[in-house]
């Protein structure tokens, strides 16, 4: 049974599916909604734990040609890394519609586009082609437009509005979609310079391996995959679409921007700009891992210095996806299981921080620091979950996080140990900023003007808090499982790269003048 | 069987502290039954090793591992390594945590967070047994910010206490600045422990084997060892609290007292002297990061003992005695003395827990912990000053008290390698006497206030003080350096006499200031003004990071880059890019008029151009 090919459409049915709902039967829309994302989740879990890793590659493969004239065809897939991601992306949907329980205006609508963004990431992560690959990337984009304008709320400080909600919207967009231009540019050249009239990245990949790309083309393109696709990731200086957008958005799609779009960039540059351009990558990547190097210092002390609950975690994202990129800019298999665990340790934890910001803003009303205070003793649970998620975030161990920063590190610290150091004190950075929010946020006074917050106290309403911390803390009690299994996936991946007669690159990184 | 046991020891508490969450929190003595039911479970373990290693029947060092993480470049264990340093302080960890978790029940019987309080402290003795038995470096870490973790919790127990929230918090980031060093050093300790990128490892026993060899290879410079020395010993500049990192403990008060005798005094802030001990054999070959080590911990000691002089908050107090008598323990490792400073270790463990739980049955009784608004507790709470004596005795080195054989091996140490050490530690022995006694004579002596209704505290409380002080009392006739491999039986009979000299005229001195009153202190602080202000003022060491965390910190870079942020990629490169755009978008509206006449005119003149262009170009 095509798996891969159900866990995609599942989303996509049930936002066709709900066209027919009725528009006073929110329940159903709901419904279908968990239903529509649980069969996914289960499937995600199904497929991690069948992956055959004694023979790797791409698996579950479903084909269909299409346009044959020009080499596109139907082609979905997963390997190690993208499995993991796919379990990622179930994890966070089925959290999110459950979280999105709290959307009472327009529901139907709210879950088509919501489910269209779901459809989008899924057929990103499993597409092996690069039209559908682009055409799902479309479609994970777009869905964000309405989401944030319809549903969103405005960034305020002192109550008053400092970036609206159709500006975030707009910003969001515009600057997306001029990334995936520019990804779409570089795309479309490396499909004509190819010369084998193909689409399909695994015919791509296994043509290059006998017929490498002319270097100074690769090193041509290259910059255009890294930059196109870098602005979702988000690489500094595209980042600032991001935190705003974060803020603006209603919590549910938040958790998915945050814990799984911004995968989207860094996933393409593993998948698209590393794998099918190597030389182009030896090339450029030196660049990636000093911007990096922006988003983890620099992002961590902007996140220090915000005031907006949502716009601390956003930034907080920015900075911990610079750690993603440095893992890939290693080239070194450590790195690059690193990057993949940390996008899935990170995007539960940002799932789950904007989560609980938002069920503490739907509770108060505010998400502006200097406003809030002493939330432990009426939301003890919501508190709890905050300080855990604090902790995720900086990277203590027992979550996922930690076991991730620490591989990046790990892989880092030959190649490039200025940025191992100050990777890790980008951790120490987190830990200011985390920490702050947890005592101005839960501890210390109540601010008795607030109004009466209630906890998250039914089972129902703790299910979605419990599967993140779940899988945070499974993962980073007992990495191995996953860990190897991205292993299966990357460390080839790595190793084709650096292999100097399959690919025709320079020789290895210590031969080198 | 031994397997089965070393894992109950290690693992007990962490089931302990996941099934309270999941079982008991809303029932309180399901919740204390749990974790206290864990720990002993680990006690008992640990006994049971203790007799069979001390029987012969079990042969040490034995290693247990499973895999953590296996890539093919990259192999962490969680492993378990059981030798005579880890069975004792397992049993220290253990022993002494079953007695507070006991008489926590007590103390914190009225507390809303109370399944809360237990959680955490389950899960801190997990963690420290990780430190405690892990067998390699990374494993260590783990614990090692574990316990963190559960001290800033448990710090914060009072989470509504501003100030207990702050101190948390404080706990936590002094601790996270050590640790970037520590982690700095593991990482490099990885990276040198193979010249072949697949065969490195975090093992102690394999590093221990590898790295002299190694050095003596060429391969790697002991100067990078000394740096990897260094970078490590920041993780006890934290956990340890040593001076300068040593602002949290004070604060750390603010938690409830069993907390801070168990973590704040017997057992986390010890990690970084054990971790010490443990990897002794890598600072052994570098004198000169022993002697650096020395001093901080000679410093700390003699720094902070005089703060307790002039402190008047009963736990503070104590907090500053532990700071002081960890640098004693610091000091011994860098003077070379790696089982004299675990011997110390291990009898402070048995004092200061009781010394702190005695005040926290103080506190528990008056609801007071301002020694000046205490006074003569002795008749009011006659168990519970009969616990401070012993435990105050044993501090002050009181002969043939636990603490006196201690410190004693540490003075003789220093009397061999370092004078000027020596006479540091001497002196720090008399102060500490003098503060220890003014606690004493000003709080347990002398005539209460009228306000002051003190009740002894329930027998849940003082049965564990009375574990404690028979431990004080029996401390040093229990082997503990044989068992660690020393052998005992170095009277110095002439180190001994001068400390005991010290610390009897610290004593003495302190009778006559705050018992007999006859010198005044406030004379002798207005004498010493300027000195006795920079005691009040704690060094500035306070201030000073104050300043650079609100001002530096957040005002100046995270200010700047937020600034930057706001200004130039927001402000300048994106919306400035939108508004090009829109700017361009209104000029070139304006060609866009819609009367037909214009665009024929600009249809005419262009043909006219054209023509006139083509009749010059031929």
């Amino acid at each position: 049974m095509p798996i891969v090919l159900v866990i995609l459409l599942a989303p996509a049915a049930a936002a066709l599916l709900l066209c027919l709902v009725p528009q006073h039967r929110p329940d159903w829309a709901r419904r279908i909604s968990v239903l529509a994302t649980g069969i996914p989740l289960g499937l995600a879990l199904w497929l991690v734990g069948h992956y055959d890793r004694a023979a790797g590659g791409y698996q579950y493969e479903v084909f269909v040609p299409w346009i044959r004239s020009l080499g596109i065809g139907f082609h979905l897939g997963v390997d190690g890394m993208s499995a993991v991601l796919v379990l990622l992306h179930a994890l966070c949907s089925v959290c999110g519609v459950l979280i999105s329980y709290a959307i009472k205006e327009r529901v139907k609508e709210y879950y088509i586009f919501y489910l269209l963004l779901i459809t989008g990431v899924f057929g990103v992560f499993t597409s092996l082609d690069l039209f559908f690959f682009y055409f799902f990337y479309e479609m994970a984009v777009i869905p964000m437009y309405p989401l944030i304008g319809i549903w969103g709320s405005d960034v305020k400080e002192k109550g008053v509005v400092r970036f609206s909600k159709e500006y975030a919207a707009m910003k969001l967009t515009i600057y997306l979609t001029v990334g995936a231009v520019i990804a779409l540019l570089g795309l479309l050249w490396l499909y004509a310079g190819s010369g084998v009239n193909s689409f399909d990245v695994a015919a791509l990949e296994r043509h290059f391996r006998a017929n490498p790309l002319d270097a100074q083309l690769q090193r041509a393109i290259f910059p255009l995959l890294v930059l196109g696709f870098g602005v979702i990731a988000p690489m500094w200086p595209f980042h600032s679409w991001s935190p705003i957008g974060h803020a603006a958005a209603p919590s549910a799609v938040s958790m998915l921007h945050a814990g799984v779009l911004m995968k989207l960039g860094s996933y393409a540059i593993i998948r698209l700009a590393v794998g099918l351009l190597p030389e182009g990558a030896h090339a450029w990547l030196p660049w990636v891992a000093g911007l990096c190097l922006m988003n983890i210092i620099y992002g961590g002390l902007v996140a220090m210095a915000q005031k907006d609950l949502k716009l601390i975690i956003g930034y907080s994202s920015s900075s911990h996806m610079g750690y993603v990129l440095l893992g890939i800019a290693c080239l070194t298999p450590l790195g690059l299981n690193g990057a993949v665990f940390l996008m899935f340790a990170h995007g539960l934890m940002t799932a789950l921080a904007f989560a609980l910001v938002g069920h503490v803003y739907d509770e108060t009303h505010t998400r502006y620091l200097p406003e809030l205070g002493g939330l432990a003793k009426r939301l003890p649970f919501i508190a709890t979950c905050g300080v855990i998620a604090a902790m995720a975030s900086s990277g203590l161990p027992g979550f996922g996080n930690f076991v991730a920063e620490l591989l990046i590190i790990l892989g880092a610290w030959d190649r490039y140990p200025l940025q191992a150091v100050l990777a890790v004190l980008g951790v120490v950075i987190t830990s200011v900023y985390m920490l702050r929010m947890v005592r101005g946020v839960f501890f210390g006074q109540a601010n008795e003007a607030l109004p009466h917050a209630r906890d998250a106290a039914t089972p129902f309403a703790r299910l979605p808090y419990a599967i993140l911390i779940g899988a945070l803390l499974l993962v980073g009690c007992w990495p191995n499982p996953l860990v190897r299994l991205i292993d299966v996936s990357s460390r080839p991946f790595v190793e084709r790269m650096r292999q100097p007669n399959g690919m025709q690159i320079a020789a290895p990184p210590s031969t080198r003048p | 069987m031994v397997a089965l046991l070393a894992w109950t020891l290690l693992l007990a508490p962490l089931a302990a502290a996941a099934s309270i969450p999941l079982l008991g929190l809303h029932r309180k003595r399901l919740s204390a039954a749990l974790a206290i039911g864990g720990l002993f479970l680990s006690f008992l373990c640990a006994a049971v090793l203790f007799l069979q290693a001390l029987g012969g029947r079990l042969t040490l060092p034995l290693e247990l591992s499973v895999a953590w993480i296996s890539l093919p470049d990259l192999a962490i264990p969680f492993g378990i390594l059981l030798d005579p340093l880890s069975l004792l302080m397992a049993l220290v960890v253990t022993g002494v945590g079953s007695a507070i978790f006991l008489y926590s029940t007590g103390y914190m019987a009225e507390d809303a967070g109370y399944s809360r309080y237990f959680t955490l402290l389950a899960l801190f003795a997990f963690s420290m047994l990780t430190i405690v038995l892990a067998n390699n470096w990374l494993e260590l870490f783990m614990g090692w910010e574990l316990v963190g973790f559960c001290s800033y919790a448990l710090i914060g127990h009072w989470y509504e206490k501003p100030s207990a929230a702050e101190a948390g918090k404080k706990a936590f980031m002094v601790n996270r600045v050590a640790d970037f060093g520590f982690m700095l050093g593991i990482l490099a300790l990885w990276a040198m422990s193979s010249p072949l990128a697949a065969e490195r490892t975090l093992n102690y026993q394999a590093l221990q084997a590898r790295l002299p060899q190694l050095v003596e290879m060429g391969w790697l410079a002991p100067h990078a060892l000394g740096l990897v020395g260094l970078l490590l010993f920041c993780g006890v500049l934290g956990k340890s609290a040593q001076m300068p990192l040593h602002v949290w403990l004070p604060d750390a008060m603010e938690g409830p007292t069993p907390v801070s005798a168990l973590i704040h005094a017997a057992t986390m802030v010890a990690a970084g002297v054990y971790m010490l001990c443990r990897t002794f054999w890598l600072f052994e070959p570098l004198p000169q990061i022993l002697a650096v080590i020395a001093w901080v911990g000679g410093a700390t000691a003699f720094f902070s003992a005089w703060l307790a002089v002039v402190e008047a908050d009963l736990k503070r107090i104590l907090a500053y005695s532990t700071l002081s008598q960890l640098g004693y323990m610091v000091m011994a490792v860098g003077l070379g003395g790696a089982v004299a400073g675990m011997y110390h270790l291990t009898t402070h463990a048995f004092f200061k827990a009781l010394l702190f739980l005695a005040a926290g049955s103080v506190i528990h009784g008056t609801r007071r912990q301002n020694i000046w608004e205490l006074g003569g507790l002795a008749r009011s709470m006659r168990w519970t000053s009969l616990a401070f004596l012993v435990g105050a005795l044993a501090l002050c080195g009181f002969p043939f008290l636990s603490g006196f054989f201690s410190k004693d091996e540490i003075l003789v140490l220093a009397h061999e390698h370092n004078r000027a050490l020596y006479w540091l530690g001497t002196v720090t022995a008399g102060l500490t006497a003098f503060y220890i006694a003014r606690a004493w004579f000003v709080a347990f002596t002398g005539t209460p206030s009228e306000r002051l209704h003190a009740h002894e505290s329930p027998l849940v409380m003082l049965g564990p003080l009375a574990l404690l002080a028979g431990l004080s009392i029996a401390g040093g006739y229990l082997g503990i350096p044989a068992f660690l491999g020393q052998h005992e039986g170095r009277l110095h009979l002439d180190v001994a006499a001068v400390s005991l000299s010290v610390v009897a005229a610290g004593l003495l001195l302190a009778w006559l200031i705050y018992a007999r009153r006859l010198i005044s202190a406030q004379e002798i602080a207005a004498r010493c003004r300027w000195f006795h202000q920079v005691l009040l003022q704690r060094y500035g060491f306070d201030n000073l990071y104050t300043w650079y965390v609100e001002q530096v910190q957040q005002r100046l870079f995270a200010g700047a880059c937020a600034l930057f942020e706001r200004a130039v990629i927001i402000g300048f490169a994106v919306n400035g890019t939108a508004r090009l755009t829109q700017t361009a978008g209104h000029v070139l509206r304006l060609c866009q008029t819609g009367k037909v006449q214009s665009y024929a005119l600009v249809f005419f003149s262009g043909i006219v151009v054209f023509l006139y262009l083509s009749t010059r170009l031929r």
